[in-house]
Formats: structure tokens, C-alpha cells, sequence
């Protein structure tokens, strides 16, 4: 067994971890911290793990997580892992970070897209950006790890195979994620704008120009196509709890065919169960919709052409708590740590939700 | 018999007892095809007509 941590869980991110934790057939949890809710119960904050454990919150404290965990998943805010993490790190401790502090592997990106000067700089190259789909192989046998944005994760598993096996001429620098989501993305902590009155029915563009997950984008797309990518995101909430989906536009000088489109998406994940590709002819879920992977730590993707102007349509759904967040990073521990890539992980989606 | 989709490329099951006018689909993106001809133990497939969904929007 694995003993393993989670500082900072009593957020949605923190909680998912805890649950699909719980449930892994080879983790001991041994800590669950919370500055707010230190010596409660984790099922009070968690009220779906009454009955799962006993556990409860403890202060966060680097000796009692060396001496208890082997690797730590920290779930705190952007800005606040990096004031931990350079300590953590010198213990030797494996550590999934969740925040976007170690995301990004240029420094100066931090002060455009998060505002402030990175204090670390030579820890950002030890981190493995970890998406294992894209990079399993790397992941595998990292110390350090950054696990990706919601959006990003989302948008990128959509993109990708256009972008690196794509037998067409695609223009990389008018790439267009249009991205809607549910409120538990913005996190567990209230305020007007996620008040019931206020955010039920909405469909609400919160951040239609320069969302902070392009820089990720861009980082990944980039490395996969050889070339510098540049991605036009907008994100909007709508009147989901969980879920994702992108609505990804590339165009091309070429006029790909379904066909070769669909060779592109095999050739990029055969061998990844985690990743189905959703493009059918049958049925009322004919493309990726997040309500069919709520649950489940699946990313569908699909897509459509239009030969009159050249535009691809590639689609991405996922749980965003789950493959968004979470699942993705106890992915990654796995392959961290030599196991299955599925332990823990393999429940079928939610139908109906 | 086995044979591949020409809208995907994704595995197509015909079953070895099949007859002319069945119709088989793909598993992957579940495009339906005629069998149109057997010959030489082989199932000759065309594309099945449909009739497009009508999603009222």
C-alpha cells in the first residue's frame, strides 16, 4: 500500500481526491489537511463520505506529512502552492500539485498571465506537466508533478490529435476554445456570483478574452505541433454542477475528411482507455456532451468538418472534477508510482444524471 | 468476416451466416451498411439509406 496525503482538501478538488482516494485498492489515506477545518471530521465538509471514513482534518505540517505519506497531492490555491511547495520538495516527498504554480515552464509567463514573479523559477523545469495521454511516458517514473487546468486538460486531449498527427495543413495561430462549465469549477468557496439566484440558468461569459488556461494550451499544442500555437479561449459558466465541454475551431488550408480525421484521433489514443472517441451516427449523443462522462474519469472526444471554409470542429467532454482534476492526477500518481494507470479510476459514467 | 468502415475505418463484424438486404453497422461510429452482394464467401456492403434525424431546432 501507498500512504498518501492531501493538504488543502477541503475544497471540491481536495474532497474528489479524498473520495476516489478512499476507494483506491492500493492508498492508505493517512492525511487530509485543512487550515479551516482542522480537527473535524472530513465527512462534515464531505457529507458524501459519511460512512466511507473516520478520518479527520488535520493542520498542515511538513514533518507529520514526511513522516506519514510517501506522496502528497496539494490542493491550495494558485499563489499559495508555490509558498509550500520549494520546501516539500526538499524532502524528497512525491508530490501532484494541482494549483497552476508549476504549470507553466517559462517564468516570465507568470507575470503576464498570474501577475506575479515566480519565486522558483529552477523548480518550474523539475516539474512534469502531467496529461497522460499526451506524455505518459514522462509522467512515469516523475517526482514532481503539475496537474493541468480543467479547461486545458479538456480542450488539449480535443485538440491534440490535430495538432500533432493531422495529415492537413491546420492555421496554428487561429485556434478558438469555446468553453462551457459548472459552477463546482469555480471552486467550493461562495460569494454573489455562485449564489443560487444568481447563477441558476445562467449561460454567462466569465471570461471571454485572455482565460489564464491558454498559456497551458499553448504549452502543450506547441510542444505537439512544433510550431507556436496560439489560442483564442473563452469560457462560460452554464447550468451544470459538474461538467466541461469545448467547442475547439481550427481551420485548414486543405480539406480534411472525416476519414483522415478519425485516423488522427486513433493514431493518438490507441492504447488509452481513458479517452473515447465520440462521433456517431445513432443515438441522441452523437458527440462528446459532458453529461455522459459525469462520474467517470473519461475524456470524450469528437469531431466535425465543414469543407466550405475549412473549419474542424474538434469537441472535448469531461467531469471536471474528475478527468478535469482529480482523476487526472491520481492517473498520474499511478504511473508516479509503477501501477495501473486504471486503479482506482475505473467506474463507468453516471446515466441518467 | 470482418471488414472496416469506409466513413472511419473502425471494425465492422459481418457475421459468417449473413444474407443479402441485412444490415450490419460499425461499432465505432455506427454507420449502417446493405449487404449487397455475396460473392466468393464475401459480404459487398453499400452504404444503408437512413433517414436523418429531425432534431427540431
Amino acid at each position: 500500500m501507498v500512504r498518501v496525503g492531501v493538504v488543502a482538501s477541503s475544497g471540491y478538488i481536495g474532497g474528489e481526491l479524498l473520495r476516489l482516494l478512499l476507494q483506491h485498492p492500493q492508498v492508505d489515506l493517512t492525511v487530509a489537511t485543512s487550515r479551516s477545518y482542522a480537527g473535524e471530521y472530513v465527512f462534515r465538509v464531505h457529507p458524501n463520505l459519511r460512512g466511507v471514513t473516520n478520518l479527520t482534518f488535520t493542520e498542515f505540517n511538513q514533518g507529520t506529512l514526511t513522516e506519514k505519506a510517501d506522496l502528497v497531492f496539494t490542493a491550495l490555491p494558485h499563489g499559495e502552492s508555490v509558498k509550500y511547495i520549494p520546501q516539500l520538495a526538499k524532502t524528497g516527498l512525491k508530490i501532484v500539485d494541482m494549483s497552476a504554480d508549476f504549470r507553466l515552464k517559462d517564468p516570465s509567463k507568470y507575470k503576464s498571465w498570474y501577475g506575479f514573479d515566480h519565486p522558483s523559477p529552477d523548480l518550474l523545469r523539475k516539474f512534469v506537466y502531467a496529461i497522460p495521454e499526451i506524455n505518459r511516458e514522462e509522467v512515469r517514473g516523475a517526482t514532481l508533478v503539475s496537474s493541468p487546468g480543467c479547461m486545458a486538460i479538456t480542450s488539449i486531449l480535443a485538440l491534440a490529435p490535430l495538432l500533432k498527427q493531422s495529415s492537413f495543413p491546420i492555421d496554428a495561430e487561429h485556434i478558438v476554445v469555446d468553453a462551457k462549465i459548472g459552477s463546482s469549477g469555480a471552486g467550493g468557496k461562495p460569494s454573489l456570483s455562485t449564489h443560487f439566484s444568481e447563477r441558476y440558468n445562467v449561460v454567462r461569459p466569465y471570461k471571454p478574452a485572455g482565460h489564464r488556461h491558454s498559456a497551458e494550451i499553448e504549452q502543450v499544442l506547441s510542444g505537439l505541433a512544433g510550431e507556436e500555437v496560439k489560442v483564442s479561449m473563452s469560457a462560460h459558466a452554464v447550468n451544470m454542477v459538474r461538467g466541461i465541454l469545448c467547442t475547439c475551431h481550427l481551420f485548414s488550408s486543405g480539406s480534411p475528411q472525416p476519414l483522415e480525421i478519425w485516423k488522427a484521433y486513433r493514431s493518438m489514443y490507441d492504447g488509452s482507455y481513458f479517452v473515447r472517441i465520440v462521433r456517431d451516427k445513432k443515438g441522441p449523443f452523437r458527440l462528446p456532451d459532458p453529461k455522459i462522462v459525469i462520474g467517470s474519469n473519461f475524456c470524450d472526444v469528437g469531431f466535425e468538418q465543414e469543407g466550405r471554409t475549412g473549419r474542424v470542429v474538434a469537441l472535448g467532454a469531461t467531469d471536471n472534477l474528475i478527468k478535469g482534476a482529480a482523476g487526472n492526477a491520481i492517473q498520474s500518481m499511478n504511473l508516479m508510482l509503477g501501477l495501473d494507470e486504471r486503479a482506482g479510476l475505473n467506474y463507468a459514467p453516471l446515466h441518467p444524471v | 468476416m470482418n471488414t472496416k468502415c469506409a466513413e472511419c475505418d473502425g471494425p465492422i463484424n459481418v457475421p459468417n451466416d449473413v444474407i443479402v438486404g441485412e444490415i450490419v453497422s460499425c461499432r465505432d461510429c455506427g454507420v449502417e451498411y446493405e449487404v449487397s452482394e455475396i460473392r466468393g464467401g464475401v459480404a459487398l456492403l453499400k452504404p444503408a439509406e437512413t433517414v436523418e434525424e429531425d432534431w427540431g431546432e
